[in-house]
């Protein structure tokens, strides 16, 4: 079977090599983590301790504050310090600041969970949602609400996002390698939760070797593993869909729309490894990368673990940093600091040198219509961004702005270097607000 | 150091290509053919190349002087207009007739309209057509190629007006060793050059394929399956020059693949007509101005589809 993919896209330079061949290393919490209450799309959770409290590993401390929202857990054993506002990576949150006893204690409510084929879905999603899961690829959506689909949207298969499509991250593609079977287990779980038949594992060719060792992993079971084209944004909910089942989720519809649920093969470890131990969302795995960084490393780390001890961690910086990136470097988030906490999203720490971070200049459009060619969702870019210059915003959504993914494909591929997307992102903005009038 | 840290909109890496080595690259894939029009009708047509890329230069630097816009000559697009005005004339024409045409092509159909990105029609035929209407004798004197240099009929001319004098044969005509413009006589390195630019990315093989194969299929069936004729008519006169390197301007031909691909054979459709039909026996610079209007116009219509819409 050939590989699977979609229309448009580009193929920007993978910069993986200096960490794909690295095994995941363990960084032992510093010695105080900054816990946020807000690590998801969503409510902020109430903070249910407060300082001078005891806190064990995997103790909750900090309740959904709604539905859509998602539990917060203790990443270590020791004393809260401090509850206050602070700034995180999704702005000023409430934070939870735990002094590390470095006894890694753990809460009584951590046991093993029953064996998820005698649990009902029900069940399960009470399970995952207690334990605090979100979506781990990057966007952090609570994944018990992605498991309560309407009952007049029947689902039936659910694809597990392996690609890694953003250049320079390998977190996910080394968990692939390391722990395939706690990846399939987890997949497993969220099949049974919702009674699904298909289970489906897309992963780009450029890792031949988890797409092997998935398979294995995945062998008596009836889940498909895949393998896609290595091109962006390949992960990409809508692209990875339609590659993984043929079926196009429709303009301003989601997922369950057709029949499926999309996770991440690190939220699939994590559930399997819930299932496996008992262990909430505490801890996860990260990429700490780029030119910036003096050695790259796969890191696994206790959520609240400050950037910069990550950094650290990796020798520290090479050179002044131009710019830190939470993510890849496609649609990855630029801070303004390294004094942050890493959260259950964060995938990657990308650093660029001084040079890298330099803004191009942009020239005049010369209308290649590459911007065209390349929109993986069909839009008109340079269309969107001109009339958003221009401040005609009802033009802008005319030519569909609102469809667009924000992959950022188009302004990588203009030669002018014009800034498209952040244009349209702006059209976007514009269009909601006044649809919400 | 935290205030050093630059805060963007993704995405925060840009691919390699822009504006100026896209114009280099189809600088350097017209080389090989100007430079052969300059082998086959000497130092002259040397002279007409230079003088053309220069007041390109000069106009559009004066332009944008005027403008009170940054000076872009750095960007090669000033030289590619002016390059392709050069190859686009015969080498017989008179010193200012290069000067008074590129002169027209970057300060009316670029500067005026915008600069880079804004002519509606291609700068370099737009000065070509402006100067055929207005002086036509120096415009269509052809050159025969060495040794004796006299002025010649092109070999559609001669096919159109059945002329009885000797064809060149199907080779030079390939090799471009036959009279016509200084740059557009061989096929052979247009279509190399044109090749250059696919591989490089620069352009689609969309445009010239399905325009030089409109023209082949029609030409085939005006002439009664006449394979010969057909042959004359693909590489002979400027349909090479012109699907590759004209054609294909970005700025005034259509963005969206559907688009492209009814500009491309509108454009061997208006080509063959003419050739067949028209008062001249060439048709490629006419059809691609006249495409060149229409683009806009095929763009609305052919949206691409959107994902997850109507199919």
């Amino acid at each position: 079977m050939g590989l699977l993919s979609f229309k448009g896209g580009i193929h920007p330079p993978h910069a993986k090599k200096s960490t794909e061949h690295l095994a995941i290393v363990d960084f032992k919490a510093p010695k105080v983590v900054e816990i946020p209450m807000r690590q998801h799309i969503g409510a902020p959770c109430e903070p249910i301790v407060k300082k001078g409290d005891a806190v064990l590993v995997g103790q909750l401390i900090g309740a959904a504050g709604g539905f859509v929202s998602a539990n917060v857990h203790s990443s270590v054993s020791g004393t809260v310090l401090d509850v206050k506002k602070q700034t995180t990576a999704y702005g000023l949150d409430t934070v939870v600041i735990i002094d590390n006893d470095e006894r890694y204690e753990l809460s009584d409510t951590v046991k093993p969970k029953p064996d998820f084929m005698t649990l009902s879905g029900k069940e399960i999603i009470d399970i995952i949602k207690e334990a605090g899961i979100v979506g781990m690829g990057g966007a952090g959506f609570p994944t018990h609400v992605k498991l309560s689909p309407p009952p007049e949207k029947p689902i039936d298969t659910i694809v597990l996002n392996g690609a890694e499509c953003e250049p320079y991250l390998t977190c996910d593609h080394r968990i692939m390698l390391e722990e395939p079977d706690l990846i399939i287990k987890g997949l497993q779980i969220l099949m049974r939760s919702l009674n699904v038949p298909n289970g489906v594992v897309g992963i780009e060719s450029n890792k031949p070797d988890a797409i092997e060792r998935m398979k294995i992993a995945a062998k008596n079971t009836t889940i498909k593993v895949v393998g896609l084209k290595t091109k962006y944004p390949q992960g990409a909910e809508k692209q990875l869909i339609y590659a993984c089942t043929n079926r196009e989720i429709p303009s301003g519809g989601l997922p369950m729309d057709i029949g499926v649920v999309v996770s991440n093969v690190a939220t699939a470890l994590t559930i399997g490894n819930l299932f496996e131990t008992g262990l909430p969302l505490i801890e996860r795995v990260c990429t700490v990368t780029g030119k910036g960084i003096k050695s790259p490393k796969n890191i696994r780390f206790r959520v609240g673990t400050p950037l910069k001890a990550l950094i650290e961690f990796c020798d520290g910086y090479n050179g002044t940093p131009g710019k830190i990136l939470l993510g890849g470097p496609m649609m990855g988030v630029a801070q303004f600091t390294d004094t942050l906490p890493a959260m259950k999203n964060t995938s990657g720490i990308l650093v660029f040198q001084e040079d890298e971070a330099k803004l191009p200049e942009a020239s005049a459009c010369i209308k290649c219509g590459k911007c065209v060619v390349t929109c993986p969702i069909g839009l008109q870019p340079i269309q969107i961004s001109a009339y958003a210059i221009l401040h005609e915003y009802d033009k802008a959504a005319q030519f569909n702005a609102l469809d667009c993914i924000e992959c950022g494909s188009c302004s990588f591929i203009c030669p002018a270097k014009r800034p498209l997307l952040q244009s349209i992102r702006v059209a976007k903005r514009e269009i909601l607000a006044k649809k919400r009038k | 150091m935290e205030n050093r840290l630059t805060v963007s909109s993704s995405p925060h890496i840009r691919s390699t290509e822009t504006t100026q080595k896209i114009m280099r690259d189809v600088t350097i894939a017209l080389l090989p053919a100007a430079a052969f029009g300059v082998y086959n009708f000497g130092l002259r047509a040397l002279a007409i190349l230079v003088l053309s890329i220069l007041t390109a230069i000069v106009t559009e630097a004066a332009c944008q002087k005027i403008r009170k816009q940054p000076i872009t000559i750095d960007d090669f697009s000033a030289v590619v207009t002016g390059l392709l005005l050069g190859m686009n004339l015969p080498s017989t024409v008179p010193f200012w007739i290069p000067i008074v045409g590129s002169i027209f092509a970057i300060a009316v159909v670029k500067q005026a309209f915008g600069g880079l990105g804004h002519n509606f029609i291609n700068p370099a035929l737009a000065a070509r057509a402006l100067l055929v209407a207005s002086w036509p004798v120096e415009m269509t004197t052809w050159t025969a190629v060495t040794p004796d240099a006299t002025s010649t009929a092109t070999v559609l001319g001669i096919i159109k007006e059945g002329l009885d004098v000797p064809m060149p044969s199907l080779l030079d005509t390939i090799i471009g060793t036959i009279g016509g413009c200084i740059g557009e006589t061989s096929a052979l390195l247009l279509l190399l050059g044109g090749l250059f630019l696919i591989y490089r990315g620069i352009i689609s093989i969309r445009i010239p394929g399905i325009y030089i194969g409109t023209v082949a299929i029609l030409t085939l069936l005006m002439s009664g399956f006449d394979v010969q004729v057909t042959l004359f008519h693909i590489f002979s006169g400027g349909l090479i020059l012109g699907a590759f390197f004209m054609a294909t301007d970005y700025a005034s031909s259509p963005i969206t693949i559907k688009g492209q691909v009814i500009y491309a054979v509108g454009l061997g459709l208006l080509t063959t007509i003419i050739r067949f039909y028209g008062g001249y026996p060439e048709g490629v610079s006419y059809s691609i101005l006249l495409m060149n209007v229409a683009a806009p116009l095929i763009d609305k219509y052919t949206k691409p589809r959107l994902f997850g819409g109507a199919k």
